[in-house]
């Protein structure tokens, strides 16, 4: 099958599918390991939202492909060139302050990027984000309370908090570098300039790191282009993992 | 005893939709009032549930002694002229 | 005369009537320690028990199936902090439980430390492990102590749904290519046997069965559990299409119930001695993830002090609840 035929709406609705597919299902590694009972719960709570998330958009998107497509021939017959999350979503989970670093900054993009696309033209794209956008708002209240629970907290919390953020900071710059896929996006009203967003996102992002006693990481940005397909070394391994069973039984039904 | 790092115990209380009134949920584990109501909401209303939460520190609730409970609630016992059932009203009344 | 026989008589005589036991109502020693063995021994099972399926929740063959495991290992979760709530009502703390987990001195269901080696494992746990667990459960709604009657009833509400998915799993198997039908099978054949061991020794086996069963703590002796275990799963598999693996299984006309072959009793015993396929693994990662959590438990507590002290400065009036 052949994906990136597809037209730019399917496309923008597989980035934002495996935005929500790729970090959901690295969210849901913690589930047997958080750091108590309570926590383990939560974590699997924001990785069902998103892995529930990435069906909703890969749905739409296999509606519109057409031709029998389905949500999971998306999930798991795309190789990782085909796969448009930022890398930002698909880095390891580290300790809990690099999960958390990682959730932090992309809660915050992915709050205005939702409200943002809730004006979508796309009306069935807009319903989605909606929707997703309640309980978006709760995994940013989430992951604000621990980015100001380590910072303001031990030494040891506050240090570990510090070096997750300088580790996850250059990540982030990929959210505000349009893409082919945003600048098609953005043209047709489906979604926002994403360079729209860089200023707010830093005011939200401040006001928590502030309340963290933390400070602004201030150092250069990678260069990403997972957006278009080109990803760390991180995505290759999860996928390989993630979509084993379908590959290795093509013609099974699950 | 407890480790130093335990984090305190919270009872819950929910309401599953409006017009009732909050019902003990159970009890969780959390740092503090604000993490208590999340973890509420992630740990007690993961099948829609509820419409609001109270959480309250285990220590904070003040319980009557179990030792203490004939002093308390057996006097009730006999005063049954406070039950409906108690009088007795003709049939021709009606329903009353 | 003791007098302490005369309040432990009084207090059979109250359990036997169907009464209620509450946290801070007086009963025996015994009853208590009892009571904190098995409602914590329980709640590790549900903890350790996430493992062997979190395995397999980033493999999972459809988004369905991944949410659905995720979910239900999430439940477990859910079900342990139930359960260390309602035996922390009973005076010992969820710390000191699981300290008593990772040295090793708590036990937990033995089932959880086989391997799961294939998708079809996560069909097997929630068919047989989690219908074993409920034909245990359904029975624990009704046991004397409040607290942990009512965590099982909330937890028997939300696991209606285990069994049942664990079922559609095999099903789809069943009706798949040969390759998901013989993946299927072992998985039955893998799991069976350890299911049945779930239920504990056999009654001539279980010294603390009778004193539960006065107490009404447990309803039911081991061997009834096992037998209605038998008899309800029989059926199913038949069902499935699938074999179980005792060649001395077969229906008894004048019992009407199934008579079924012995179990490895030295398997059993070897596996909750510590020596099963997986015991060293399950603890470890337990462990791991506890001592990997200290700093992350200890900045909250850190923080909340913090707040706390400079609440007590300002004296801002605070919401009423409504």
């Amino acid at each position: 099958m052949k994906w990136d035929t597809c037209d730019p709406s399917e496309q923008y609705l597989l980035h934002l599918g495996d935005d929500a597919l790729v970090l959901g299902h690295r969210l849901s590694e913690w589930c047997g390991h958080g750091p108590i009972l309570e926590e383990d719960i939560a974590l699997s709570n924001l990785a069902l939202d998103l892995v529930g998330l990435a069906r909703q958009y890969y749905q739409l998107a296999a509606k519109r492909i057409g031709a029998g497509t389905t949500e999971d021939q998306l999930a798991y017959w795309r190789g990782e060139r085909d796969f448009k999350n930022h890398v930002l979503v698909e880095q390891p989970n580290g300790d809990f302050a690099d999960t958390m670093a990682r959730q932090f900054l992309f809660d915050a993009f992915h709050l205005l990027q939702l409200e943002a696309i809730e004006q979508s033209n796309d009306a069935e794209l807009a319903a989605i984000a909606r929707k997703a956008l309640k309980e978006t708002t709760y995994h940013a209240q989430h992951s604000a309370e621990w980015i100001v629970r380590m910072g303001d907290g031990t030494d040891e919390s506050h240090r570990r908090i510090s070096s997750a953020l300088l580790r996850i900071w250059p990540f982030t710059g990929e959210f505000f570098l349009p893409a082919e896929v945003d600048r098609l996006a953005a043209a047709r009203g489906l979604g926002p300039d994403v360079q729209s967003l860089r200023e707010p996102w830093l005011e939200l992002v401040r006001e928590v790191i502030a309340k963290a006693q933390l400070s602004l990481p201030v150092m250069p940005q990678k260069l990403l282009r997972g957006k278009s397909g080109i990803h760390s070394e991180s995505l290759g391994f999860l996928l390989a993992e993630m979509q084993s069973l379908p590959r290795a039984y093509p013609d099974a039904q699950w | 005893m407890s480790a130093p790092d335990q984090w305190p115990l919270w009872e819950v209380f929910v309401r599953s939709r409006n017009g009732l009134s909050h019902k003990h949920f159970g009890s969780l584990h959390a740092p503090d009032a604000d993490m208590a109501l999340k973890n509420a909401r992630d740990v007690y209303t993961r099948r829609s549930e509820g419409t609001s939460i109270w959480v309250v520190q285990s220590s904070n609730i003040v319980a009557s002694a179990p030792d203490a409970k004939e002093v308390l609630f057996t006097p009730s016992d006999d005063k049954v002229y406070r039950h409906p059932t108690f009088y007795q009203i003709p049939d021709e009344v009606g329903h009353m | 005369m003791a007098p302490t026989i005369d309040i432990e008589a009084r207090f059979l005589d109250y359990v036997t009537a169907e009464n209620k036991v509450e946290a801070k109502d007086w009963m025996p020693e015994g009853y208590r320690k009892t009571l904190v063995r098995q409602i914590s021994q329980h709640a590790h099972s549900e903890i350790v028990g996430m493992l062997p399926e979190a395995n397999w929740i980033t493999r999972a063959p459809s988004l369905r199936s991944k949410l659905i495991l995720l979910a239900k290992v999430q439940d477990e979760a859910g079900h342990g902090l139930y359960l260390y709530s309602a035996a922390e009502t009973l005076g010992t703390s969820r710390d000191e439980m699981i300290a008593d987990l990772h040295s090793g001195k708590a036990k937990y269901s033995s089932i959880f430390n086989y391997p799961t080696l294939s998708w079809a494992d996560m069909g097997a746990i929630g068919w047989l492990v989690d219908g074993a667990a409920i034909q245990n459960q359904v029975m624990l709604c009704r046991a004397s102590y409040g607290p942990y009657s009512r965590a099982m009833v909330r937890i028997c509400k939300e696991e209606s749904f285990h069994q049942r998915q664990g079922y559609e799993i095999m099903l789809h198997l069943a009706k798949g290519s040969q390759e998901q039908k013989d993946m299927a099978q072992d998985a039955l054949n893998r799991w069976w046997w350890p299911s049945l061991m779930m239920f504990g020794p056999s009654d001539d086996n279980s010294p603390n069965s009778a004193q539960s069963m006065a107490w009404r703590i447990k309803r039911k002796s081991n061997d009834e559990l096992r037998q209605e275990f038998v008899d309800k799963t029989v059926p199913q598999a038949k069902f499935l299409g699938l074999s179980i693996p005792d060649a001395d299984l077969r229906w008894n006309e004048a019992l009407g119930q199934h008579d079924f072959g012995s179990i490895d009793w030295n398997e059993f015993f070897a596996v909750v001695a510590g020596n099963g396929p997986c015991n060293s693994e399950r603890i470890e990662a337990r462990r791991k993830a506890h001592a990997e959590g200290a700093w992350v438990r200890e900045a909250a507590s850190a923080y909340a002090a913090k707040q706390s002290g400079r609440r007590s400065h300002d004296s801002t009036t605070k919401p009423q609840a409504a």
